[in-house]
């Protein structure tokens, strides 16, 4: 039963990584990575949000939104999947908002440290696409709480990694069209391809 | 700004993609194919020009406060309705694009042209702007998918054009073309060759 969960955990960081495997959160994931420092801020506030965001809707999809969860209302033919887009974006939108506020009061270095990026999340697609990828596969609640840790942790790691390496980079002499954002895309496509060597890999 | 520029504006001079860096996410994910990737254009232009429409529509009734809501609420419904509309016309095409349709609520090239453009615009030019933004988007996916099924599969639209080894033709399919990390070599070269050509566009000094 562990064997399944850190499987899982394992698959969602390095095999089905967010942002180099499905290419989701790539705004401000090109946008965020010229510093380690930022880079990192964005990470852990993304992996906080997502891990509690994706089990919440997987309860509300649960049993709300699934054809027939709404049995126990007396409404046994109801089928809501198709508001699931709007719930879940409402959701990330409002977990957002709360988890902003109970950090200025009780956590205000956390808070000041992940400054602007706590409010950019909400429209960050690795977080909507977190919750679309767990309805898709159709995860168990706990199995929920794992994935989201995890591709959390995934996407924080993408962002890092290529933060350092855009560090770096700043020395080198790039052709004058590639600099910016087109050796950024090289150098993603460059880690994807390292990530692929993860493909396969099961516990 | 003449109703031509709006339009045609962002597909080179300024691209939504290559310049702006926006809605980059989904751009990558669901060019493996021209089929799918020419829907996933034709959901996104719709959704721009009419996300961009009623918001221009109603902006001057939009509270500043709550406006990000706001369109996002109109984003996300106008997205459901592109949805449902896929499911039950293009089954097998929506299977393909998977969750990537619902991710056009968090494209910022929607977010981004309601919260930038159609916010100070009226409903006609915002209108252009969201099909010229649209388009822009369009033309690095298609861009993108071509290359990717031709040299990937040797196939365009599912028709061979250069038949594999396989099958008992010449050529051997390149199944890098086929994963992820290819999408951001060719972006990353669309943009090169675009900045080569236009100049202006290159940032950052020597």
């Amino acid at each position: 039963m562990t064997g399944h969960y850190l499987n899982l955990f394992i698959k969602s960081i390095f095999i089905e990584n967010l942002a180099l495997a499905f290419f989701l959160g790539m705004c401000t994931f090109l946008a965020v990575s010229k510093k380690v420092k930022t880079a990192m801020g964005l990470g852990v506030a993304v992996v906080v949000v997502q891990t509690i965001t994706v089990p919440t809707n997987n309860l509300i999809y649960n049993y709300l939104l699934k054809e027939g969860a709404l049995s126990r209302f007396g409404f046994p033919d109801v089928d809501l999947t198709f508001l699931g887009l709007i719930s879940y974006i409402g959701v990330i939108a409002a977990m957002v908002q709360i988890l902003e506020m109970i950090l200025d009061k009780y956590v205000p270095s956390l808070y000041n440290a992940l400054g602007i990026f706590l409010p950019l999340i909400t429209v960050n697609c690795a977080i909507l696409g977190g919750s679309l990828f767990m309805v898709e596969r159709d995860y168990s609640f706990p199995e929920s709480v794992v994935y989201g840790f995890g591709s959390g942790v995934g996407w924080a790691l993408a962002i890092v990694a290529l933060a350092g390496i855009m560090e770096k980079l700043k020395y080198s002499n790039i052709p004058d069209g590639l600099r910016g954002l087109g050796i950024t895309f090289i150098t993603v496509g460059l880690m994807a391809l390292g990530f692929l060597a993860f493909s396969g890999i099961s516990l | 700004m003449s109703l031509k520029k709006t339009l045609f504006d962002p597909i080179f001079n300024n691209n939504p993609i290559a310049l702006q860096v926006l809605g980059i996410c989904s751009a990558l994910a669901v060019t493996t194919k021209m089929e799918t990737t020419l829907v996933m254009c034709m959901a996104v232009i719709i959704v721009t020009a009419f996300s961009n429409l009623f918001v221009s529509i109603i902006r001057n009734h939009i509270p500043s406060s709550i406006r990000i809501i706001v369109q996002m609420t109109i984003i996300a419904s106008l997205v459901i309705v592109t949805d449902q509309v896929l499911k039950a016309f293009f089954y097998d095409v929506s299977k393909s694009l998977s969750v990537y349709v619902g991710l056009i609520i968090t494209n910022c090239i929607v977010m981004g042209r309601a919260e930038g453009f159609a916010m100070q615009n009226g409903p006609g030019v915002s209108f252009l702007d969201g099909i010229g933004n649209g388009l822009g988007y369009s033309i690095v996916l298609i861009f993108v998918a071509f290359f990717r099924e031709l040299l990937g599969s040797g196939k365009l639209f599912g028709f061979s054009i250069l038949p594999l080894v396989n099958e008992g033709g010449f050529y051997n399919g390149n199944g890098l073309m086929l994963l992820a990390p290819s999408a951001f070599f060719l972006i990353g070269f669309f943009i090169w060759g675009l900045r080569t050509w236009k100049k202006d566009q290159v940032v950052g000094e020597k």
